[in-house]
């Protein structure tokens, strides 16, 4: 089993087959898109950052980690109304430090999932609204009880979602 | 050096990333208008995401159908039964709205007025939506293959919905009108204030640019004004919910929206709108502003047959004379043809009149002399209320009816014929 060595602890690095790298992305950019249309207390869920975060603790790789960000990221930048890159450069960070955090931490237990993904979530939206407003100029308005409701509903889903998703794990 | 970026190879490679990306944003900020640069990425993903959402869409509408159409019959009889009676009191609700849209033709005419007509629309179904709390925004499917051009209206029967951001091939991009980054021209609809109607940022919608020292209530009705370019005059856009004021001296006035937006299911692109000026009914003679502003004072009930013995009614002193080339059009008379009928004019109680008194004349069929019958006497409405016949057969009888312009009198100008609720008969 291959293992790499960090701060002398064992972890273990996964990949994904080629379909699973595409379709997981591609469906929760969809289900984003198509789900809240019918239930719409569902748009407080961000799918595809939950899916960003998945794929970078599991690659442990911090460059795979931001690319990955990063193409998620412009995928759903280019279904909304505003200019690419708002969700690009926000997923990118994410990406980035969540695989970061991966090679450092043991990230597969439900407890800390859902740690990583509450602090991820919150940087998250941080970045993209630091970025729409000094950026774009868009007017958002920042509530900590509505960011931290919907970071923790995240984080919720995401225990289960990547309890799901571990299925498409392959060990290296 | 090359060793510092090999050592620090993931930092370099996040900062690279993030400059294009930034780099990219910045170029698109500052051409805002136009985001050709950007139109490869967003055919990619449009084209990857929206098969999958018209594939389900179309599931979900077979199955839908499917069970409406075998299963869900019962009650269908009431509700026919419902939607008829619904039809008659929309149909004699009609009636009245054609006479005002005609009187306001009239108007807009002799003032060389160019309305603007929605001559053409393209139903769409809605497939998806940008995914995102900050866009509001949703995917129709129906593209530029199907006519759909970029600043398309897109409406409901309830009201405006947005417009048309982007077009792709089969599918396009509608910015709600909650959209912080969409507006609209917008009118209050009592106080004809005009102002722009904006989204904000947690998805309310606000009406701005109307000054704080106007009065602006609750309930009051927006719609559009027209002077956008975009949406045609007149569709409804909401209800004002509450009024504050608002930063530099202007009102803040949160509307309600006339469309649930987050429950979108069918909607209406209007591909083609005319503009031109507004066609009289056939057989209208055109009236002066005059003529028609006259017909909506109140009305001088016609004389009755003198009696020596009755004393005359104390007058103020004032004398109403019907304009020139309206002889006896401020006073409703109904005067009966040969064969019966009876060529109607009315005196138009509109809002502004406080009361309005109806009196008929009718012929009897041999044209014997006119014998002055007054008629059910009753406040006036904001529509006249007079029968088109001297039988007093009402019209909402026969619902087909369209208002045809009428002459009164041979010679006279044309006056549109009026309706009489049907439970009040004439006495």
């Amino acid at each position: 089993m291959p293992i790499t060595y960090t701060s002398n602890e064992q972890v273990e690095v996964y990949r994904f087959n080629l379909p699973a790298a595409i379709l997981i992305p591609l469906i929760a950019v969809f289900l984003q898109a198509f789900v809240p249309l019918r239930f719409h207390f569902f748009s407080i869920f961000d799918l595809p950052l939950l899916v960003v975060i998945f794929f970078a603790v599991a690659r442990r790789s911090p460059v795979a980690g931001l690319l990955t960000g990063a193409a998620i990221g412009l995928l759903q930048d280019s279904l909304t109304g505003h200019p690419l890159g708002l969700y690009g450069i926000a997923k990118t960070v994410v990406g980035y430090g969540a695989s970061s955090l991966g090679v450092k931490l043991d990230v597969e237990n439900a407890g800390s999932r859902f740690l990583v993904v509450l602090f991820f979530y919150v940087v998250h939206e941080i970045v993209y609204f630091t970025i729409a407003r000094g950026l774009v100029g868009l007017t958002l308005q920042w509530s900590w009880p509505r960011e931290l409701g919907s970071a923790l509903a995240n984080a919720a889903l995401a225990v289960v979602l990547f309890a799901l998703m571990d299925r498409f794990k392959q060990r290296t | 050096m090359e060793n510092l970026i090999s050592r620090y190879r993931n930092v370099t490679i996040l900062v690279a990333v993030l400059f294009f990306q930034v780099l990219g944003l910045a170029m698109q900020v500052r051409r805002s208008t136009q985001d050709e640069s950007t139109r490869l990425i967003r055919v990619w993903a449009v084209d990857a995401v929206t098969p999958f959402e018209k594939g389900i869409v179309w599931f979900q509408t077979s199955v839908s159908n499917l069970f409406h159409n075998y299963f869900y019959l019962r009650g269908v009889r009431q509700e026919n039964r419902d939607l008829k009676l619904q039809i008659e009191r929309l149909r004699i609700e009609q009636v009245r709205l054609n006479q005002d849209a005609e009187q306001a033709r009239r108007l807009q005419a002799l003032l060389g007025f160019k309305e603007q007509f929605i001559s053409k629309t393209l139903a769409a179904q809605v497939i998806g939506s940008s995914g995102s709390e900050q866009s509001r925004s949703i995917y129709i499917d129906k593209g530029s293959r199907d006519g759909v051009k970029q600043d398309m209206a897109v409406i409901t029967a309830d009201g405006v919905v947005g417009k048309v951001l982007r077009v792709f091939r089969s599918t396009s991009q509608v910015l709600l009108v909650n959209d912080q980054t969409s507006g609209v021209g917008a009118i209050l609809d009592k106080s004809r204030l005009q102002g722009v109607l904006r989204g904000t940022a947690v998805g309310e919608v606000v009406l701005e640019k109307v000054m704080s020292d106007e009065t602006v209530l609750p309930g009051e009705k927006v719609v559009t004004s027209g002077g956008d370019q975009i949406f045609p005059k007149g569709l409804a856009v909401g209800t004002v919910t509450k009024v504050s004021p608002g930063p530099e001296l202007f009102l803040n006035i949160r509307v309600k929206p006339a469309v649930d937006l987050s429950r979108l299911e069918e909607v209406l692109v209007i591909t083609q709108q005319e503009e031109k000026e507004p066609a009289l009914a056939d057989g209208a003679a055109p009236m002066r502003a005059a003529d028609i502003l006259a017909q909506r004072l109140p009305s001088v009930p016609d004389r009755p047959p003198d009696d020596p013995d009755k004393p005359p009614p104390p007058t103020s002193g004032l004398k109403i004379f019907p304009a020139p080339g309206t002889q006896g059009t401020t006073a409703a008379t109904a005067t009966a043809k040969p064969n019966g009928t009876a060529a109607a004019s009315h005196a138009r109680g509109d809002s502004g009149s406080a009361t309005g008194t109806v009196s008929a004349t009718t012929k009897p069929a041999d044209n014997s002399s006119a014998v002055k019958q007054p008629v059910q006497k009753k406040p006036a409405t904001p529509v006249g209320a007079v029968p088109d016949n001297a039988t007093g057969d009402a019209p909402a009888a026969a619902p087909s009816h369209q208002p045809q312009l009428t002459p009164s009198k041979q010679g006279q100008q044309s006056q549109p014929a009026a309706i009489q609720p049907p439970q009040e008969p004439p006495q």
